[in-house]
């Protein structure tokens, strides 16, 4: 101790446990590099194959012309739109829905059974198979109003567009600090007008993250359309008939034993990565910004 | 101003062999109380069980300082959440006995809470902005209580941020971000916002606890300058603070009131044995 003290030095002795732990060390660490190679390879691959495939296809007329019968040159246009107006119905009826059920979550119902109840059956709603809930619109929707429409497709979408904005309005409203909270009540606030002029808005950024992810997980659903608004080949924008989309689309001509079918799966496929890609982004970003106005 | 200006520099003369000032600084020497404007009678206060208040009654003077001190747990700050009735948020919080706030007594049911928070108000140990423009932090909550239109509403977030000292700050940023501010001046935002308001009776939990002393500085000044027209109650762990600023202190101790009385008095010639182990700093 006496020469440690005379000569110090942050030179450990190379003891045999020492050297065990460095050896531990480098061994977790190779663990962990080759895993994220691993995971890297394969969405590369996919990207890779996914963009040399599209855009190999791609075309002007995609954006021009509706799907038609093979060999005839037809584009995606009706299955965008399709999706488009799905999508935007979808997110404007769940998202108020889910908004409200997090801010009583949240607000109202914080450690009451009910709340707890409602949380947990919100949460398996979350991680349902979306073919579940495509089923549960085809027996309540499609087969009482006898026949697949838009309107059936914008249910279900909804359906899963709610336990998503749920979670996160909850989330982020219970990251607001109380003191806030007690800061409005305490200026003579009712509850609501907290809520709408205090929380919302600390929270803001956060609830658009979520409606935004709800988007991104919405436009690429296939499985609760099967059986709801089902696909169409023409062009249609009436809700009260089956309703074309670009997921269902793709499901159809990758399926299909025709060539250009199936360069027009791959450019949807393309299309519908980049639009989520996109919205993942922007949603990342407000994500980002919030702190730095806090 | 912190020191009061006819008093030096004083000793506890309470305990002969200690020649030790109160931390350099004199407790205010004035005396005299004024009539109260908040009167609480036998109040017990509960968390669920746990009797957090016993039996306290205490007069707090219009128009003056009352300080609250003594260890953390005591008390101090759940009787000030009383005063606005800030724990009815909470399930299983309650209050028995009376408040009295201009011969009502506010423990009451029928009571219009928002009514009662617009007549005293709340500003909290860290400063707490909305996350709204300055101006909107101060029209917030004068529109709860009043309709004003456009240019009364301007002249009264000019007279609120005048009557806290942020106004030279602030005019040229009325309408950035309030989370732009400094600590110092968000706190300084949000005593302009309860002042907009206009209540009767101001409650400061521990406003300074989270700003350094200069901010500190110009926070007691304000406090001095402010109680020319509202009631003030402040919950302290800082006895400096408390002898800088009150014209009335009030010591806790587990739940109990031990001791009021006026600032000079009560830091000079306490008159329990526990105020004066307390205020010399022997236990804490």
């Amino acid at each position: 101790m006496a020469d440690a003290l005379s000569a110090p030095t942050l030179r450990r002795p190379a003891t045999a446990l020492a050297r065990r732990r460095k050896r531990m060390d480098r061994l977790i660490g190779l663990f962990a590099y080759a895993s994220t190679a691993i995971g890297l390879f394969f969405l590369g691959w996919l990207l890779v194959t996914l963009i040399g495939r599209g855009a190999a296809a791609f075309d002007v007329t995609i954006f021009t012309k509706s799907t038609a019968p093979p060999g005839s040159g037809g584009g995606l246009l009706n299955a965008m739109v399709g999706t488009l107006i799905q999508t935007v119905l979808g997110t404007a009826i769940g998202a108020p829905i889910g908004l409200l059920v997090g801010t009583y979550l949240a607000e109202y119902a914080r450690n009451s059974v009910l709340g707890n109840t409602v949380r947990f059956v919100s949460d398996i709603l979350l991680s349902a198979p979306s073919i579940l809930i495509g089923l549960f619109v085809y027996q309540l929707i499609v087969i009482n109003t006898g026949g697949f429409s838009g309107w059936a497709g914008v249910v279900a979408l909804a359906i899963i567009v709610i336990p998503v904005v749920v979670r996160t309005t909850e989330d982020m409203l219970r990251l607001i600090p109380d003191t806030l909270r007690e800061a409005a009540i305490g200026l003579g606030s009712p509850k609501w007008v907290m809520i709408r002029f205090v929380c919302y808005r600390a929270a803001m950024q956060g609830i658009i993250t979520g409606v935004l992810l709800a988007v991104a997980r919405i436009a690429g659903e296939t499985a609760p359309l099967l059986f709801t608004s089902l696909g169409n080949l023409n062009w249609s924008t009436d809700l009260n008939e089956a309703m074309p989309s670009l997921p269902i689309t793709i499901y159809q001509y990758a399926a299909s034993p025709y060539d250009d079918w199936i360069a027009l799966a791959w450019v949807g496929a393309l299309i519908i990565t980049v639009a989520v890609l996109a919205i993942n982004i922007v949603a990342r970003y407000l994500i980002r910004t919030e702190p730095s106005r806090k | 101003m912190a020191m009061s200006n006819d008093s030096p520099s004083v000793a506890v003369a309470a305990d002969p062999g200690s020649t030790r000032s109160f931390g350099g600084v004199a407790a205010r020497s004035r005396a005299t109380l004024n009539e109260p404007r908040i009167s609480c009678r036998n109040l017990d206060f509960f968390y669920g069980d746990n009797q957090a208040l016993k039996g306290i009654t205490l007069d707090f003077p219009d128009r003056q300082v009352t300080g609250m001190i003594g260890p953390s747990g005591c008390g101090k700050s759940t009787l000030l959440r009383v005063l606005n009735r800030m724990y009815s948020l909470y399930p299983g919080q309650r209050a028995t006995g009376e408040v009295i706030l201009d011969g009502e007594n506010i423990l009451s049911d029928k009571v219009d809470l928002n009514f009662l928070r617009s007549r005293v108000g709340m500003v909290f140990q860290k400063p707490t902005p909305f996350p709204m423009t300055i101006y909107e932090n101060i029209s917030f909550g004068v529109k709860l209580h009043e309709k004003l239109g456009k240019r009364e509403m301007d002249e009264r977030v000019e007279w609120s941020l005048r009557r806290a000292a942020i106004w030279d700050e602030a005019k040229d940023r009325l309408h950035t971000n309030a989370m732009g501010l400094s600590g110092g001046q968000q706190q300084r935002l949000c005593i302009a916002r309860t002042i907009a308001v206009k209540p009767e009776v101001i409650l400061f939990d521990e406003p300074t606890s989270a700003l350094d002393p200069i901010s500190t500085l110009k926070i007691e000044e304000l406090i001095d300058e402010l109680k020319r027209d509202f009631t003030i109650v402040i919950v302290t762990h800082n006895m400096q603070q408390a002898a800088r600023c009150a014209d009335q202190v009030a010591f806790f101790f587990l739940g109990e009131l031990i001791e009021v009385s006026p600032a000079a008095e009560l830091f000079t010639r306490p008159k329990h044995p526990k105020t004066q182990e307390y205020i010399t700093g022997r236990f804490s």
